[in-house]
């Protein structure tokens, strides 16, 4: 017993299991997430979705999923650049799971307290379009280029008026960590920051929830892996396990950037009644039902909406997103100079 | 500093590819996004539908050959080659024959046209779309399944008549449909239509005009979306089609320009509430009768040839068929649409982007079965 308490007090050990800790979430997160979405989408289009596997409703066909991935074989192509294609797929991961390592999941547990936590999100999550262009480009198909290249040009611009929209948030907290941030949204749900220094803040959460979308490629702004135009994008050549991460990946990242919209706008582990229901276990509840409720939203417009080209989408970005993110991060500064 | 030397990028697209609608192979040559060339390569599911129809024992045998040139639109393809041997026969079917085919054939067109559409919004990124318009197919297939037995392939006209008789009940089943299916256009337009990105994407897009249209043979919706009211229904027309009361629409300049991708897919819109009109007003004036009684035991028709073309989803669907008076044609020639439609797209899709060349190629609507024959 006291040995274990000497590892436990160790703080390498101790840091190493705090890392650890969100894939308790991710895992079970993604399976149900991919379930969930087929299941959406199948509702919405007057289908039933996936019935057998696992008896009530097909609950476990994304076990069986996995499995079957997990047992597939693990072709490479003959002439790609093999170290490279191996390493991507875990590149992407890592760029959206260490994203995780700020995410207040409650007021008693994030990963790791560090003052500078938004700065780091924004700042990890641009690994994953590294990991990226590295499939895409040792794959050695032409296809999967195109769609790393959209990739590369669509994440890099769009982190630009995501973080801007941040920014109005940081502003009026003044502070970059994510837990103050969470403690400046506290008592009733009218205190979000969604409602708050209205309507600036809420133009901000807009164009975050925006930009946020395409991070994670998802519809409208799915161009990179645009099934009609460049069938999968850039991992056209994965399979197996490798497919896997890749898909993983971009369930976590769906969920990471949720989080931070919760965090930043919906008053994060937060209970929207006071102090109904609050303190740190119910703030894993909250948060977490916060969001998958942006997860089903981001599901919601997948499935109804058509995809934009890439010039249009560009032109989202520069032209109409940009120029908001701006004027409004004026006015919350001037509303917070008026305020003091 | 010296220029970057850059080159073009030419790619192959297909013949295994989500977009070409079978097994078309696109080269592509392209300059970043930009599309600076597209070649397409055909032939992949080339049956030799010609020669085949001079080998069959007799031109009944034909028929089932027909469904499997355009396998959406069977019933389409039945049309011109029945009319084009009771021509060389000179004989005249029954009023209730005639008037089946008429209801067989414009409920298939809506069904034809509901893939149209689908499949375009599945290409643009929307997937919903087509799900909602495979739900309204399957009541169309529901009703030739109960006539026919069949649900893609019906080989249900025969020269002279029909296989089978409507089955009890069809005429308020079809009137449940027509009543089902108002709503669902409305939905449609609403999901897809007129939604903001979907205009974006096509209006604008993909401009044909109407003389390169005409100069590349170009008929059917691709061709009344750039502007030209030409529908064999009505210009050449054929069976019935005099007796109905029915518009063509053309091609507007309300959201997008004359000619271009929006336009093309909302034509085949229009023409389904269009269809509906004429297979209402057919089952109002549905006569009785015997639908086998004029079909000959024999078929030797004096030599001769004979041309026919119909309207069908797709466009002018032809016949040509020359007689030596023996059971069997001599020869046979198809005009299929998709295979002229399919020419002129490299016309319009020279210099636009990957995207967008998907939106031209998804909006002309081709069949592989009916390009290769």
């Amino acid at each position: 017993m006291e040995s274990i308490q000497a590892i436990l007090n160790n703080p390498y050990v101790f840091a190493a299991l705090m890392a650890l800790a969100p894939l308790l979430w991710i895992l079970p997160y993604a399976l149900f997430a991919i379930w969930f979405e087929r299941k959406v989408s199948a509702h919405m289009q007057d289908r039933l979705g996936p019935m057998r596997t696992g008896g009530w409703h097909g609950w476990s066909q994304s076990i069986a999923d996995l499995v079957k991935l997990l047992l597939k074989e693990d072709l490479i192509p003959a002439k790609s650049k093999h170290g490279l294609f191996m390493l991507a797929p875990y590149v992407v991961f890592v760029g959206s799971y260490a994203a995780y390592a700020v995410i207040p999941f409650t007021s008693a547990y994030v990963g790791s307290e560090i003052n500078v936590g938004i700065f780091y999100f924004v700042a990890v999550s641009s690994l994953v379009v590294v990991g990226i262009l590295m499939g895409a480009w040792s794959s050695n198909n032409k296809w999967s280029l195109f769609g790393a290249m959209r990739s590369a040009a669509q994440i890099v611009s769009y982190e630009i008026p995501g973080t801007l929209a941040i920014l109005a948030v940081v502003m009026v907290v003044g502070s970059l960590s994510l837990q103050d941030i969470v403690r400046a949204q506290e008592g009733w749900f009218w205190n979000w920051f969604v409602f708050g220094k209205f309507p600036f803040l809420f133009i901000a959460f807009l164009i975050y929830f925006l930009c946020s979308l395409a991070e994670v490629n998802r519809t409208p702004f799915d161009i990179p892996e645009a099934e009609s135009e460049l069938v999968a994008g850039y991992h056209t050549e994965y399979s197996g396990m490798r497919f896997a991460m890749f898909y993983l990946a971009e369930y976590a990242n769906m969920f990471a950037v949720s989080a931070v919209a919760v965090t930043l706008f919906f008053g994060g582990w937060q209970s929207p009644f006071g102090t109904f229901l609050s303190g740190p276990a119910w703030g894993v509840f909250w948060f977490l039902s916060k969001g998958m409720g942006f997860i089903f939203l981001q599901m919601w417009l997948r499935w109804t909406l058509p995809r934009l080209r890439v010039d249009q989408l560009m032109y989202v970005n520069w032209k109409v997103l940009m120029p908001f993110a701006f004027v409004n991060i004026i006015f919350v500064g001037l509303w917070m100079m008026i305020a003091q | 500093m010296s220029e970057i030397r850059t080159e073009d990028m030419v790619i192959n697209m297909g013949p295994q590819h989500p977009s070409t609608h079978g097994v078309l192979r696109l080269a592509l040559t392209l300059n970043g996004e930009i599309v600076e060339d597209v070649v397409p390569h055909i032939g992949y599911l080339h049956r030799c539908f010609e020669k085949h129809c001079e080998a069959m024992t007799n031109y009944q045998q034909v028929v089932p050959y027909t469904d499997r040139m355009d396998y959406l639109t069977s019933m389409n393809n039945n049309f011109p080659w029945v009319l084009a041997i009771e021509k060389l026969l000179k004989i005249e079917v029954p009023e209730r024959v005639a008037y089946i085919r008429v209801i067989m054939a414009e409920l298939n067109r809506i069904a034809s046209h509901l893939v149209a559409i689908g499949t375009y919004g599945n290409d643009i990124g929307a997937t919903t779309p087509f799900l909602f318009c495979f739900r309204d197919r399957e009541k169309i297939l529901d009703l030739f399944e109960k006539t026919c037995g069949a649900r893609l392939l019906y080989n249900y006209m025969r020269v002279g008549g029909l296989s089978h008789d409507l089955h009890k009940g069809f005429a308020e089943e079809a009137r449940q449909f027509i009543k089902e299916f108002r709503p669902t256009i409305k939905e449609l337009n609403g999901l897809l239509s007129y939604n903001k990105i979907f205009i974006e994407r096509t209006a604008r897009v993909g401009i044909l005009p109407a003389d390169v249209a005409i100069n590349w043979g170009v008929t059917g919706p691709i061709l009344r979306a750039s502007g030209v009211k030409w529908d064999l229904r009505k210009n050449d027309t054929y069976s019935l089609y005099d007796r109905f009361q029915f518009d063509i629409p053309v091609g507007t300049d309300d959201v997008g320009v004359i000619g271009d991708c929006w336009n093309r897919y909302m034509l085949r819109m229009r023409e389904m509430e269009e269809s509906l009109k004429i297979i209402a007003q057919a089952l109002d004036t549905l006569p009785e009768g015997d639908v086998k009684a004029a079909i000959p035991k024999r078929i030797r028709p004096d030599p001769g040839e004979v041309y026919v073309r119909t309207e069908s989803p797709k466009g002018e669907l032809g016949f040509y068929v020359i007689s030596d008076g023996s059971a069997t044609p001599f020869r046979v020639k198809a005009r299929a649409p998709s295979f002229c439609n399919l020419g002129a797209l490299p016309e319009f899709s020279r210099g636009v982007m990957v995207a967008d060349l998907i939106a031209n190629l998804g909006s002309i609507d081709i069949v592989l079965g009916e390009v290769d024959r």
